[in-house]
């Protein structure tokens, strides 16, 4: 057969996918749109750790190059200094910069260097400060918007960026002094976490999606088979005919690709209008990695060709029609188990290697053992379904009519059900390594929002400014308390040791008993008391005995560095460092955790214990407990805190925006599910919907010795329902199971069980929705005319 | 129909008397129209004559057709002649037909060569017609049609009774 | 009556199952001759047409076609035999649904490698010769049951086949179209020469054959060929 032979073949039978009159372009319609479904969503997939490699990208070209150390000014150079801030749960970057000469750098994305006192915004920002809304951050941002920050210097359209000329930066409060924009490019785009969820996902999107074509081309049987007997006839062998088979099934796949491929399109067209998981993209970020665009490309049409010659094994088209051959044989549990447990022995080793901070993952044990796990537990369902099926007996009419015909044949309904069970299984696996990253990233800031909601640290040059900072944010609105501290340090007395390069030292806190108890656990607290309070190295702090060299009751500090680096730039101090002796009654107390999930140690002191003005360098830390009635709370505390300090920081305890990252993508999996399964139903709803047709005279013939129309009702939801039911109760075990095995695999544990349950739900919904759909026709068939021969 | 031919194959499954005969052929035959004794008389004087029968003996008692008839190998051969030829077709023979497949069913002849034979000619009839109602105008058309759908309404009757066969043959021997 | 038959069987056997549906039948065609295939409804007609034109294999019996052994050939000999020697009409439901009546008629040449242009004019004059041009773009759900046959007719015809295989061409049509069909069936074959096996159970429609045979339970009389 020469290649033009085996083209034409594939031609017509793609021919025969759109002439097919309406059912067969409905079916092809149908085959199309699952199929392009799952490509976007492949697509899309496959471009996301591009889409986080950009944005990596993104941000080292418009990052300050830190490769050349810059000691002095020069005509070029400039002071830089990152002022992050967020602003009602949204992220906005800001870059504060001062050149020290007359040719500084123009930044990234604009046109020309700010001048003094302006800010370039971009576009998202300046929408942002010209609406109503944007009122108290206009506060916060004391620049005059000047100019637009083009693509090149922002990570995503939506992004809130700033870049100003500050007056005030000087070389004390900076991030450090460059000459260019632009850092090295980072190499490798993901960690292994990242990978697996990609893999995970994409097996999880790409297996459904051949499953849905196996269904597919078993659409309009019938159908297909008189067709194919027809050409048989007229001279076509049996290659052939499977030839024109496969590329019916091929026209559908590639048109899926077509759709697939446009519904990408557009869905990137979107990329810039959604920020999902920190993600917000430009269009030309969003590409698929070659790679795995061309497996997707590649396994699509493939996969559609192999599915539909292997639907038609045993079967024999023949001249006169098509022979099952196939004698219906008992299924086989050992192999179906074989392909789990062949999927679970790929899968197992892997426990606990997966790494955040890995750059690659097993990638063909995990596919591969995904994919088998998979596969397996579709194949078990055709079992599971019979074996159930066989032992029913019993109960009212329309259940026994439906058990009678499952009993029949309950391949067919198995086989449509096998794509939900794919996608559930999947999506449960999928939602609970998500679930459990969520939980991680929540766990690792052990943030207590019960006490305090915003930090804000702020530098000042005396106890006493730092005093006014924290009296002032206590008068700010919306503040309901403040835990405020003074923070300095105190030094061991005396020369250097032997193998010291500097002096020891300790943390020292200044502030009221309340705000004292929020670093430890203190029996008693009253003004005058002072506390050395140790961690015990948790969280990897360095052990007691580094505090207690410095700190301990009774001892004698310094409270300025007695050793200072040459280099350091801080003003020299007048005279010799001031003294202080911690009291010889000062309590030694445990750490705990403060607010920010962080344990501290040191000292702690009431302000009547030590004079607050000996105090070297200050810091004012400040947290912040909100009253929650008082609306953008928050915003006042960040615009209180810019007003007394520009370079201070300010940061939210409880990542709003994270969750809301992390929920989105939640809401990602469940939609996808959703469509997945709507497809599933969509491909039940044709079989359903078929097998009514062919039994036309039967269900007249049974309406026509009386039995009643909610009896047949009834009898094709159970005809249904048994299957989807015993597939979800299949995919909720595997998908647990799966869930686990990738949970081990980067060391979590299960949070969540319930994570299955709103599957199960679309599940239940989907079985309502296909016999909603199929009774009017079932209803249309079952009035007496369906007697009448054609 | 012939009734000599019908009387010899009703010999042929064994001698019998006049009266015998009569009745035999009323009730397989003569539904409608029963045979007098005079044409049984006349009948069976003609193939006496022609050796197709010989009288095997004279029953004793009252009554004129005390005569049992026999048989000879010119009468069964006679019959056979008679049975493998085709009978012209023309509408309503069946009754010719009829009487042909009982009787070789009587005589254990096949009766499935006499249909085959009948629609054998039949067909070359209806070819014929065929032919002549292609090349014809319409008024041959219609004449011709005529005929075939009768000679078709013979040839049916005959495959219902190829397919009775069996079920004739059990019924005629009984 | 000395010529070598174009297609000669002997001692055809095919049982479905348990069922018999051949028992030893014997038969042969003359190039160009039709002959029709007569007998009670179950007697094995379509088995044997069927065996015959090689779409089924018999159980036992030899089947000679131009010299060759037919039930020696592979699947796809026999197939390639169908497509470019045989052509087929059934009662209903050989044209293919989804192709228009020119595309159907088109189709073996076409699965025979022949260009699309050239096929399809090829067909359009075969539609045109049984007064059936109209239904050119017409699928076959759209025309009559009397076009629709005519449109196999037509396809049957179209490779210039030496044997069409007919069964029950006329069974789902009304007299008239039936006589039509018929004639158009018998004259198209006269012309190209090519021989019809044709099963019927009618003997109208078996009046325009050039010879009868019997099926009857299994076996067949063929006056002519009888041993």
């Amino acid at each position: 057969m020469s290649l033009s032979g085996r083209a034409r073949d594939l031609a017509l039978g793609a021919r025969f996918a759109f002439t097919g009159g309406r059912s067969g372009l409905l079916r092809t319609v149908l085959t199309a749109t699952g199929v392009g479904f799952g490509v976007a969503l492949l697509l899309l997939a496959a471009s996301f750790p591009n889409m986080l490699f950009q944005r990596e990208v993104r941000e080292s070209v418009r990052a300050v190059d830190a490769g050349e150390q810059v000691t002095s000014p020069r005509p070029g150079s400039f002071l830089h200094l990152d002022r992050p801030t967020v602003y009602r749960g949204e992220a906005v970057s800001g870059l504060l910069l001062r050149p020290e000469g007359d040719a500084p750098p123009v930044p990234p994305g604009a046109t020309r260097f700010p001048a003094r006192g302006e800010m370039l915004v971009s576009p998202a920002l300046r929408d942002l400060l010209d609406s109503p809304e944007g009122a108290l951050l206009r506060e916060r941002l004391p620049y005059k918007a000047a100019g637009t920050i083009g693509p090149a210097g922002l990570i995503g359209p939506a992004e809130l960026r700033y870049v100003a000329h500050a007056g005030f930066l000087t070389t004390e409060n900076l991030d450090g002094r460059g000459v260019r924009f632009g850092w090295s490019v980072p190499a490798e785009p993901m960690n292994a976490f990242l990978l697996l969820l990609v893999l995970v996902a994409c097996v999880v999107l790409l297996l459904p999606v051949l499953v849905f074509i196996a269904t597919a081309v078993r659409f309009g049987g019938e159908q297909r088979d008189r067709r194919l007997a027809a050409l048989r006839l007229v001279g076509a062998d049996t290659a052939m005919a499977r030839r024109i088979a496969a590329g019916e099934a091929l026209a559908g796949a590639l048109l899926g690709l077509a759709v697939g491929g446009g519904l990408f399109a557009l869905a990137r067209r979107f990329a810039g209008a959604f920020t999902i998981w920190d993600v917000n993209a430009y269009p030309s970020d969003v590409v698929p990695m070659p790679a795995l665009a061309a497996l997707v490309l590649v396994t699509v049409p493939v996969a559609s060709v192999v599915v539909a010659l292997f639907a038609l094994r045993g079967v024999a088209i023949e001249p006169l029609g098509v022979v099952r051959t196939a004698v219906p044989r008992r299924r086989r549990l050992w192999w179906r188990l074989l392909l789990v447990v062949a999927g679970a022995a790929l899968l197992l080793p892997l426990v606990g290697e997966v790494r955040v901070t890995g750059t690659s993952v097993d990638t063909v044990a995990i596919a591969a053992g995904m994919v088998l796990c998979l596969l397996g537990l579709v194949t078990l369902l055709p079992w599971l379904v019979e074996a159930c099926v066989k032992r029913l007996n019993g109960g009212p009419v329309a259940w026994q009519l439906a058990v009678r015909r499952l009993q029949l044949s309950s391949g067919t309904a198995a086989r449509a059900v096998s794509g939900i069970v794919v996608a559930a299984t999947g999506a449960i696996a999928l939602q609970m390594l998500f679930q459990a990253m969520e939980n991680d990233f929540t766990q690792h800031t052990g943030e207590d929002t019960a006490r305090a909601q915003v930090a804000v640290g702020t530098h000042a040059r005396t106890a006493e400014e730092a005093r006014r900072v924290i009296d002032r944010f206590e008068r700010t609105p919306g503040v309901s308390a403040v835990i405020g501290t003074v923070e300095s340090h105190v030094w061991r007395p005396g020369p250097l040791k032997g193998g010291e390069e500097f002096a020891p030292s300790a943390s020292i806190r200044v502030g009221d008993c309340p705000s004292l108890k929020e670093y430890a656990a203190l029996p008693s607290c009253a003004d005058g008391d002072v506390f050395v309070f140790l961690a015990h190295g948790a969280q990897g702090n360095p052990g007691d005995s580094w505090v207690t060299r410095t700190a301990r009751p009774g001892a004698t500090v310094v409270l300025r560095d007695p050793h200072p680096h040459p280099d350091a730039s801080r003003r020299a101090g007048n005279g010799p460092p001031p003294r202080w002796r911690i009291p010889a009654d000062a309590r030694v107390v445990d750490a705990r955790p403060d607010p920010t999930g962080m344990y501290q140690f040191g000292i702690l002191a009431t302000p009547s214990a030590i004079d607050g003005r000996l105090l070297d360098e200050p810091d004012a830390q400040a947290m912040v407990r909100l009253d929650p009635a008082v609306p953008d709370a928050a915003e006042h505390v960040r615009n209180a805190a810019a007003a007394i300090d520009p370079t201070s920081w300010v940061r939210t305890l409880q990542d709003v925006q994270r969750d809301a990252a992390f929920s989105s993508v939640r809401t990602g999996i469940l939609v996808g599910s959703t469509l997945t399964m709507l497809l599933v139903a969509a491909s039940l709803l044709v079989a359903t919907l078929e097998q009514l047709r062919d039994r036309k005279r039967l269900l007249s013939s049974l309406v026509a010795f009386g039995t009643r129309r909610s009896t047949l009702s009834w009898s094709v939801l159970w005809q249904t329902a048994v299957p989807i039911v015993l597939g979800l109760a299949l995919a909720a075990a595997g998908g647990l199971a799966l869930g686990v095995v990738l949970l081990r695999m980067t060391g979590q544990r299960v949070r969540d069980w319930s994570v299955f349950l709103p599957v199960m739900g679309i599940g239940a919904g989907l079985i309502a929705v296909v016999t909603l759909v199929s009774l009017p026709v079932l209803w249309r068939l079952m009035r007496a005319d369906g007697l009448r021969t054609e | 129909m012939s009734i000599g031919h019908t009387l010899l194959g009703l010999l042929e499954s064994g001698p019998r008397h006049g009266y015998d005969l009569k009745r035999a052929f009323d009730e397989r035959f003569g539904h409608d129209r029963p045979l007098h004794y005079g044409q049984v008389y006349s009948t069976m004087s003609r193939l006496l004559r022609n050796g197709l029968v010989v009288v095997e003996g004279i029953e004793p008692g009252d009554g004129p057709e005390r005569k049992r008839y026999a048989i000879t190998e010119a009468g069964i051969t006679d019959v056979g002649q008679w049975l493998a030829t085709p009978e012209k077709p023309e509408p309503y023979l069946q009754s010719t037909l009829y009487t042909k497949v009982v009787l070789a069913l009587l005589t254990g002849r096949g009766a499935a060569d006499i249909l085959d034979a009948q629609r054998s000619e039949h067909l070359r009839l209806m070819r014929e017609l065929t032919r002549r109602k292609r090349d014809g105008d319409l008024a041959d058309q219609l004449i011709c049609d005529h005929a075939l759908f009768h000679l078709e309404a013979d040839l049916r009757w005959l495959e219902l009774t190829a397919a009775r066969l069996d079920r004739l043959a059990e019924e005629v021997r009984r | 009556m000395t010529t070598t038959p174009l297609l000669r069987a002997t001692g055809l056997t095919k049982a479905y199952g348990a069922t018999p549906a051949l028992s030893g039948a014997d038969f042969a065609l003359r190039a160009g001759e039709v002959v029709a295939v007569m007998g009670p409804s179950g007697s094995g007609k379509s088995t044997l047409l069927h065996c015959l034109a090689g779409i089924v294999r018999p159980d036992a019996g030899t089947l000679t076609y131009d010299g060759r052994e037919l039930t020696a050939l592979s699947d796809a000999h026999r197939s390639a035999l169908r497509r470019t020697d045989f052509g087929f009409v059934f009662q209903f439901g050989q044209l293919v649904p989804e192709l228009t009546c020119v595309e159907n008629v088109a189709l073996p040449l076409r699965l025979n490698g022949d260009r699309r242009k050239a096929a399809e004019a090829r067909a359009t004059e075969w539609l045109a010769r049984l007064e059936v041009d109209d239904t050119a773009g017409k699928r076959p759900g759209e025309i009559s049951g009397g076009q629709g046959q005519r449109v196999a007719v037509a396809r049957a015809l179209v490779t210039a086949p030496r044997v069409i295989f007919a069964d029950e061409p006329t069974g789902a049509l009304d007299s008239l179209n039936g006589e039509r069909v018929m004639q158009l069936l018998t004259d198209a074959s006269r012309d190209t020469g090519a021989a019809v096996v044709l099963v019927t159970h009618e003997a109208r429609v078996a009046a325009y054959s050039d010879r009868e045979v019997v099926v009857r339970d299994g076996a067949v009389r063929d006056a002519e060929w009888a041993a």
